[in-house]
This record gives C-alpha cells, structure tokens and sequence, in this order.
C-alpha cells in the first residue's frame, strides 16, 4: 500500500495542454475515482502516473520516493487497461504468470500467486483457456488477475469496466469493490460513470480540461460542490441552474420571485442551483411557481417530471414512482432556500446555508 | 380482416408477379453463372497452359517437344529425370544444395532484420522517424538493375565476388523494404495497449518485440518468408553476377547451361530438371502459408 502525491503536474502534447497543473494526494490505501467528461485527460493522468506517459512538469511520488524517472514496470503498480489487453497467443494462466516470470520470481511462487488470484476471481477452471475464448466479464476478470498477481502497492483502472454490459457492469463493480475491502491496496480508477464513482469511491476528483475542479469523498461532492462544474456534472439527472441577480440579501427570480438569504450574500449575479429530488410540490418551501408538465419520463420507483415554467423555462424534477402526474398537468413547485445551492458569477460556490446543512 | 387481404384479388396477382420476377432473375443468375465459369475457366487454362506444357515437355521424346501443341506424350520418358539430374558437369545435388543454403538464409535474414527494422519504425520513438521512413520507401521505387552496377563494385572492394556473401548478408541487413513495409503495416494495427501491457510486466523493447509481437505477427512473417523464398530462390541475374565457378552455382543458373551447351538433345532433360526446381516452391507455399490462416485464427485479434 502505498500513497501517491502529484506536485504541480503537468502534460503537454506539443503545444496543446493536457494537464494544467495538478495537485493531488492520495491517501495509502484510499480508493479514489477520477471522473470528468470525455477528453479532459483523466487516462493522461493515470498513465502518468503508471509511467506510460512521460510528465512535462512536476513530479509524481509513490510512498515518498520520486518516481518521475522510474520506469513504469519498477513503481510497483499494476494497471488494468479498458481493452484488458490480454495476450492473445498466451493461455490465461501465462497471461498471469507473464510478468511474475519476467522479474525472475522463483516458480512456486510464481505458481501460488497465479492460484490465489484464479481463486479470488473465481478463474480456475479458464486456466487453460486462450483469451479470444472468453467472455467479456472472464476477459475482464483475468485482467484484473494479472494486476493482482503482482501483489502491487498501487492500482490503477482505466474504465475497467466499460466494456461490459451494463447487468455484467454492476455484477463487476459489486465485485470489485469487494477485491478492494479485501486487498485494502491503494486504488486510482478512471471512469466517466457517476454511479461507479459514486458507489465505489473513498473520494472522487472531478476532472475537466485538465483542472482539477474538486476533491472530496461522494458525499462532498453531492451536497457541497464547489462550483458549477462539478454541480453539473455530479448527479444525474442534472441540477436545475437558475439565473438570477441578488441584491439587498435576496435573490430576485424569474417565476419564483424573490428569495430572501439573509446578510451573507452580496449583490451581483448569483446562480440558484436546484436538484430535480430537492424541488417540493406544493406549498412547501420558501418560494414558488406554478408550470405545465411537458414530459414524463417513468422509471419504476421514481419518475422525473419536465415542467415548463411561466417563463419558458424547463425544470426537472423528481417524484416518487407512485405519483400520478400526466402530461399537461398544471404542476406547482417551492424551492426551499436551504436546500439550494448558490454559486457567484465565477461559478464558484458561495457557502450559505452550508454550516446548519453538515 | 385475413380473409379480405387472402382473398384480394391485388393481393394475389402482386404475390404472382412477385415470383413471375423472381424466377426470370433466378434463371438469368443461373445462366450468367454459367457464363462467368465458362469464362475463368477458359483463362485458368490460358494461365496454368505453360506449366501443363512444361511438364509434358520433360516427359516427351525430344523430337515431339517443339513439333507439337498436344500436351499428351506418345511415350512417357521418365528417364530425362534421372538423366537431367546428372547431366551437366556439377550433379543437380550440388545445385540444389547451393540454392537452398542461400535461400534459407536469406530468407531467415530477410524475415529476422526486416522485422527488427519494421518494429522500430512502427513502436520506438528516434529522431526523424518519417524522414528514414519515407526515404526507406523511396528505394522501393528504385529499379534493382540501377543498384547494380554500384552493389558490384562495392562488393568486389571487399572481396567478396565468387561468394555466397553478396546474395545472403544484405538480407541480413534490412535492405528489403517492401517487406518492412508490409510488417510495419502488420505491427500498427496490434493494439498499443499490448505493448503497454507487457511494459507494465517489466518488458525491456526487445522482449515486447520477441515474446508479444512476434508471435502475433506470425501471418505477416510467414507471408514475407513466403516471398522472400520465391524470390531467392528464383533469383537469376544476382547468382549470374556475384558466382562464376559453376560449383557455386544455383538451380536457375544450372538450368541456363543446358542451353549453353552445343548438343540440342538435352531439352527434355532440362524441362525435367525445370519442373523439379518449381517443386521446393510449391511445398514452402503450402507449409507457409498454412501459418498464415492458422496465425490469424490465434492472435484472435479483432
Ligand atoms: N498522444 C496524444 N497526442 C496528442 N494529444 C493527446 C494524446 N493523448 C491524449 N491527447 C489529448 O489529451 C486530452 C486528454 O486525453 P485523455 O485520453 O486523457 O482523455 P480522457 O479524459 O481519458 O477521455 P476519455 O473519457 O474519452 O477516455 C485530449 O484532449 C486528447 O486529445
Ligand atoms: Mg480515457
């Protein structure tokens, strides 16, 4: 187990910047995601790490020793590809025992670590197997196999699981994050899945264009995020963003009216953040407006309403399965001021009601 | 409902037309069929024409070779077999011996230094990369006899006329560009991740190149094994050049001498010896090319 420290890391490809400066640390035996949309540079991150990429500026350290120069098959770190790049020529038992041989390991041991992962992940009986005769979930097993057999202090996924279909995708997660409380090693895993980072997660780092947006565990990021990106970009379906302008410690919105907040807001624009579950339907909450539904979209054990306020503009939000809503419906929602989120006009997170809310 | 839509009266003569249509289709497919074999087998028979003549040839008396287009011998003359391997100064053996020592090596030196030369151009990162890349395909383009006259004189500085050298060590030397250009064409479509992989695994760059490309590579190597032994084997005008004692020579070489010769006699003799020489090709074809389907079904790659 080991902890990984990126001191102003940064990547550059050419000209173009990949990574802008991040710091991060990992904590020894820590379970952390890296999420953001597509191409903000989530995989240059973990193969900088992994030593597949060489970095432009800074410096990575594993367990306190600088590993900017050290070869990626000597950081003592596994990784697990999302293609599982296993070899095709080589039976899923040489598949695992491949790197093992490599470093000269003697052959009993070679061959007591090869049964112990076939034993976790449950493999025995595919030893023998090539690996164009597996199915996507053994593939993905094997991979997985060859990553634990080297007995590593660190290791890393790339969308592991993307792959799969998405039953098999929930079976491997499940499964996954049982190798982890079992093995109890340092994990970075990548994927643009907010339910397998949110599930499987110690913490998460909210990725985009090569910034780091935050750091914190699912529950911080949920509940506190600390700017619009990342309040977008975690939970889904999204948050309702309203625009409005505060002044006089209130905040005038459109539909709604004005939303008094007491002394801590200053005047300026402000961005009203709503989640389609903290919408209230009724007469509940500080303010209110009145809308049309213009769709619903029923999922079993909850639905989520679109609702087109006076304005024109569409809010999401959440009810329960049971409820009875229907298309054109007149529908009245109330916004409770603590259950918002409030972000100035750099997008960052002004912290209201945040102190009463932990 | 059913019954209206069986029983309109449309409906049934749209279904007949339907298959009024489709049987005047089957029958001109069948009828083009016919014609397109006709067709190709007229041109394979065009094509295959000399080597069927070749054979009679070695078989026929020798009054009946040029006399006659007729394939069929009056009588079968197995002896311009074992008479054609004798029949020239230096027994047929020591032909075939010299031809397959080159060609061997020169068909493992192709495969082994083109293979090095394909996987750094395709996988390591060096300085101007394209520039020799492009400049490597460039000699593609130069005709073998523009060389000639240079290659001569450079081997004759270093002695090395009247040996095998000439013919077997460039193949040592990557100097075949279409086949690094084949294999570098084979090893960027092996997913990089592979690489990465076996990196991960404590691969130095020879041992991803021996233990994880290689043997995935196995189609392309045994289509340039398959080439390059055409090609040596059937190669005239190098042994022409760089070989004078007849001891030395190759099979192709040997054949020219029963034309050499004064006697006009020796012909059946030398479409014998002729067929003979096509058959180590035809066998290295099927052995190797054999790798080539089965390599692709093992790499099991998409
Ligand atoms: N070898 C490369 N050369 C140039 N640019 C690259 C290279 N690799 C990645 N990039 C760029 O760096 C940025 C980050 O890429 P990266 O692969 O890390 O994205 P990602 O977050 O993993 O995306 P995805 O979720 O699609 O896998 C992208 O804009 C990409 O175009
Ligand atoms: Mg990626």
């Amino acid at each position: 187990m080991a902890g990984v420290s990126l001191k102003s890391v940064n990547k550059k490809y050419g000209t173009v910047e990949a990574i802008h400066s991040i710091d991060l640390e990992v904590n020894d035996g820590e379970f952390l995601v890296l999420v953001g949309p597509s191409g903000c540079g989530k995989s240059t991150l973990l193969r900088m790490i992994a030593g597949l990429e060489e970095i432009t500026d800074g410096t990575i350290s594993i367990e306190d020793r600088v590993v900017n120069d050290v070869p990626a098959s000597q950081r003592n770190l596994s990784m697990v590809f999302q293609s599982y790049a296993l070899y095709p020529h080589m039976s899923v038992r040489k598949n695992l025992a491949f790197g093992l041989s490599n470093m000269k390991m003697p052959k009993p041991e070679i061959e007591r670590r090869v049964a112990d992962a076939a034993r976790i992940l449950q493999i025995g009986e595919l030893m023998e197997r090539k690996p164009r005769q597996l199915s996507g979930g053994q593939k993905q097993r094997v991979a997985i196999g060859r990553a634990i057999v080297r007995e590593p202090q660190l290791f890393l996924f790339d969308e592991p699981l993307s792959n799969l279909d998405a039953e098999l995708r929930v079976q491997m997660r499940v499964e996954l994050a049982g190798l982890y409380n079992r093995l109890g090693t340092t994990m970075i895993y990548v994927t643009h899945d907010q339910v397998e980072a949110m599930t499987m997660a110690t913490r998460i780092a909210v990725l985009s264009n090569g910034h780091l947006e935050q750091l914190g565990t699912p529950f911080e990021l949920y509940n506190f995020p600390q700017n619009r990106f990342v309040a977008s970009f975690i939970g889904s379906p999204k948050m309702n963003m309203l625009e409005a302008e505060a002044k006089g410690g209130a905040v005038e919105l459109a539909d709604f009216g004005s939303l008094p907040l007491g002394d801590g807001v200053s005047d300026g624009s402000l961005a009203v953040g709503v989640r389609p579950s903290q919408f209230l339907v009724g007469d509940e909450g500080d303010v209110h407006a009145s809308g049309k539904i213009t769709l619903v979209e029923y999922l079993g054990s909850e639905m989520f309403i679109h609702v087109q306020l006076a304005s024109g503009r569409v809010m999401m939000v959440q009810a329960p399965g049971h409820s009875v809503y229907k298309l054109g419906d007149e529908i009245r929602l109330g916004i409770s001021r603590r259950a918002a989120h409030y972000f100035d006009s750099a997008g960052l997170r002004v912290p209201l009601f945040d102190k009463q809310d932990s | 409902m059913v019954e209206t839509t069986l029983h309109n009266p449309d409906a049934i003569s749209t279904a007949e037309e339907a298959r009024a249509i489709r049987l005047t289709r089957a029958r001109r497919r069948s009828r083009n069929n016919i014609f397109r074999h006709i067709f190709l087998i007229i041109c394979s028979l065009i094509m295959i024409y000399p080597l069927l003549w070749m054979v009679s040839a070695s078989l026929k008396p020798d009054n009946e070779i040029f006399g006659t287009l007729w394939l069929w011998p009056s009588e079968f003359q197995w002896n311009n077999y074992v008479e054609g391997w004798d029949a020239l100064v230096v027994s047929f053996s020591r032909f075939y011996m010299n031809s397959i020592i080159i060609t061997v090596l020169s068909v493992i030196g192709n495969v082994i230094s083109c293979s090095f030369a394909a996987y750094a151009f395709a996988r390591l990162e060096f300085n101007g990369r394209n520039i020799w890349f492009s400049l490597m395909m460039m000699t593609l383009m130069l005709p073998y006899h523009i060389v000639l006259i240079p290659q001569y004189l450079l081997f004759l500085q270093l002695g090395w006329i009247d040996t095998y050298l000439p013919l077997v060590v460039p193949k040592f030397l990557a100097t075949d560009a279409f086949f690094i250009f084949l294999m570098v064409q084979f090893f960027r479509q092996l997913p990089r991740e592979l690489d990465e992989a076996a990196m991960m695994d404590g691969c130095s760059p020879f041992k991803i190149y021996w233990a994880i490309i290689m043997p995935l590579s196995i189609p392309a190597m045994a289509t340039a094994a398959i080439f390059s032994f055409i090609w040596t084997w059937q190669d005239f005008l190098g042994p022409l050049i760089y070989l004078n004692d007849v001891k030395d020579y190759t099979v192709p070489l040997a054949l020219r001498m029963f034309l050499s010769q004064d006697s006009v006699s020796l012909y059946g003799e030398m479409f014998a010896m002729s067929v003979l020489s096509i058959v180590p090709i035809f066998l290295f074809f099927v052995i190797f090319q054999r790798l080539i389907v089965q390599g692709i079904a093992m790499s099991g790659l998409k």
